[in-house]
């Protein structure tokens, strides 16, 4: 009977479009979907540093690694915030680092990409934070409170980072002949795993269903994939980059780009662990958590012996 | 030596020291023991190469020959780079990097404190404007010291270790040569060696908090100022100037 009332609440909530917050009654189901789909956001920020923190010591220039370094560091703090949103579920920081380590919980399948040359910098901003962009948008209106306000804010810190990836493309693309090869091939490399990072079509997507009717997500995956796509095509011709899809052409009826097919194949692969990187990431992410266990035990020894001095 | 050619010589020292520790604190990036630590020690490499950006171009602009900030840090070859030995040291374990800003932030703190008082508008202006920063910074590596040096017995013993096998190189950061001498009798600069008093108190001090004994005294190492550096440099500018070196004509 109290459960019939409580989810009766709930729905009322999600139907007013208002926020669900941390304090109010939520069904299991959307509590589980909520710790499965932030804590792999908050994964995918912190695996992400790796594939451009390998950068920053190499940055061609001055500006171009301190504009790096801030932007890696925007992304341990969006990390930060995102598993702080995911704690008011009532899950510890330890738990989301232990799943992350065992495979329990995924980040997203683009960072199992290798970053080989300066100009996968470029596309990292430009595309990767492209896409994100666009599922984070949309994510602003999140029915859950604490998540829509971490979409919020850290969007203002996407738009930066995809504006300085594009101004690397840029450069690149008008540069010497080496720097536009450089430009090509990264962009050759990125483009069709960017397109992944939105997940299966929605004909094959289990966990949409429940999501869009609680408003966890706003938008479906093929939705949010043609925005990006329409986007970005304009903006690879703006610097005469092809993009690598013959099938790519604008559809006057639809009044969006037509794309080709996507190899789904190479993505349940990069999923499952077969990507090239993904042994990698999760080991670097091991090595430096095993390496600070003695920091992060002096830490809380050191912090019980001033309590108990002070009591 | 001309005025000009030792302020430009104390300005590259200077900027110098702020690349080549931000280039080090860089590399912990995705490598700290806690997530706040990868943004603390990230903050502090910024400011350091923020500071090197504005050093370097300033002694860019006192050279007058046409060279940029950039080019002094990606087209100057091993022998060519004046920042002391302490600051190129690998950063070992968390311990070994943290005895090195403690070592550094103490000096600093003096240093920026007197340079900002210098008859050199611009380094007085720059100094004033770091000053906030390494506050900061001392302060992190003090909290630290605090931390590993009364924590656990590992963690005693390996603060231990980094600050005794680091000591070899502090006697260097209060050296002076023909460079400072031109610089003091202009009020331009205070003579460091003047502030090594002050800092001996502050590091024991901070030492003596965290249970730990003061490194025994020994043969203070020397060079980096004079461009003789350790066989660590190398790498660090072999992989810092990578990309200019390999692609000369491209601007990125």
């Amino acid at each position: 009977m109290n459960e019939q009332k409580n989810l009766e609440g709930f729905e009322k909530i999600i139907n007013a479009d208002k926020k669900v917050e941390p304090r109010d009654w939520m069904p299991e189901d959307y509590r589980k979907h909520l710790i499965r789909q932030i804590s792999q956001h908050g994964h995918s920020e912190i695996i992400g540093m790796q594939p451009e923190g390998n950068w920053i010591t190499r940055a061609p220039s001055l500006r171009a690694k301190l504009i790096l370094l801030a932007k890696v560091q925007d992304e341990a703090g969006h990390g930060l915030y995102l598993y702080s949103a995911t704690e008011t579920l009532g899950i510890s920081r330890e738990e989301l680092v232990e799943q992350l380590q065992t495979g329990k919980a995924k980040y997203s399948t683009i960072f199992n990409y290798p970053a080989v040359t300066w100009a996968d910098m470029g596309t990292i901003g430009w595309l990767v934070d492209g896409a994100a962009i666009v599922n984070q948008i949309s994510l602003q209106r999140t029915s859950y409170g604490p998540y829509s306000r971490a979409m919020i804010r850290i969007c203002k810190e996407e738009s930066f980072h995809q504006r300085q990836g594009y101004e690397i493309m840029t450069h690149m693309a008008r540069g010497t002949a080496e720097q536009r090869e450089m430009a090509q091939d990264a962009l050759n490399r990125w483009w069709w795993p960017s397109l992944m990072m939105f997940g299966p079509h929605d004909s094959n997507s289990p966990n949409t269903g429940k999501a869009i009717r609680w408003k966890i997500k706003r938008d479906s995956n093929d939705d949010l994939r043609q925005r990006f796509i329409d986007k970005t095509a304009k903006q690879a011709d703006v610097i005469g980059l092809t993009i690598p899809d013959p099938k790519l052409q604008w559809n006057d009826e639809r009044g969006h780009y037509d794309f080709g097919e996507i190899d789904w194949a190479e993505f349940d692969r990069v999923v499952k662990g077969d990507g090239p990187c993904n042994k990698q990431r999760i080991a670097h992410h091991l090595k430096a958590h095993k390496d600070g266990a003695w920091v992060r035990e002096a830490a809380s020894v050191y912090a019980a012996k001033r309590a108990k001095k002070a009591a | 030596m001309t005025k000009q050619e030792a302020l430009f010589k104390y300005t590259l020292r200077l900027g110098d020291n702020s690349l080549i520790l931000g280039h080090r604190l860089s590399e912990w990036s995705s490598y700290a023991p806690i997530l706040e630590e990868d943004l603390a020690l990230t903050n502090i490499a910024l400011d350091l190469i923020g500071r090197a950006q504005a050093l370097l171009k300033y002694a860019a602009e006192i050279e007058s020959k046409a060279r940029t900030e950039d080019d002094l840090v990606f087209k100057r070859a091993e022998r060519q780079f004046l920042n002391v030995l302490l600051l190129e040291q690998p950063n070992g374990d968390f311990a070994m990097t943290i005895a090195r800003q403690i070592f550094n932030s103490a000096f600093e703190l003096l240093l920026f404190e007197e340079l900002s008082k210098s008859k050199d508008e611009m380094l007085a202006s720059l100094a004033t404007k770091c000053l906030k920063e390494v506050k900061y910074h001392w302060r992190h590596a003090y909290d630290w010291l605090q931390r590993l040096g009364d924590g656990t017995d590992e963690s005693h013993a390996r603060m231990q270790k980094a600050i005794n096998d680091l000591w070899m190189f502090t006697g260097e950061l209060f050296e002076i040569d023909e460079v400072e001498t031109i610089l003091i009798n202009d009020a331009i600069v205070i003579d460091t060696r003047e502030l090594h008093d002050k800092w001996l108190t502050k590091i024991s001090d901070a030492i003596k908090t965290a249970t730990l004994t003061h490194p025994a005294e020994g043969y203070m190492q020397t060079g980096g100022r004079i461009g003789i550096h350790t066989e660590n440099l190398g790498f660090i500018l072999a992989e810092m100037q990578y990309l200019p070196r390999a692609y000369p004509d491209a601007k990125w």
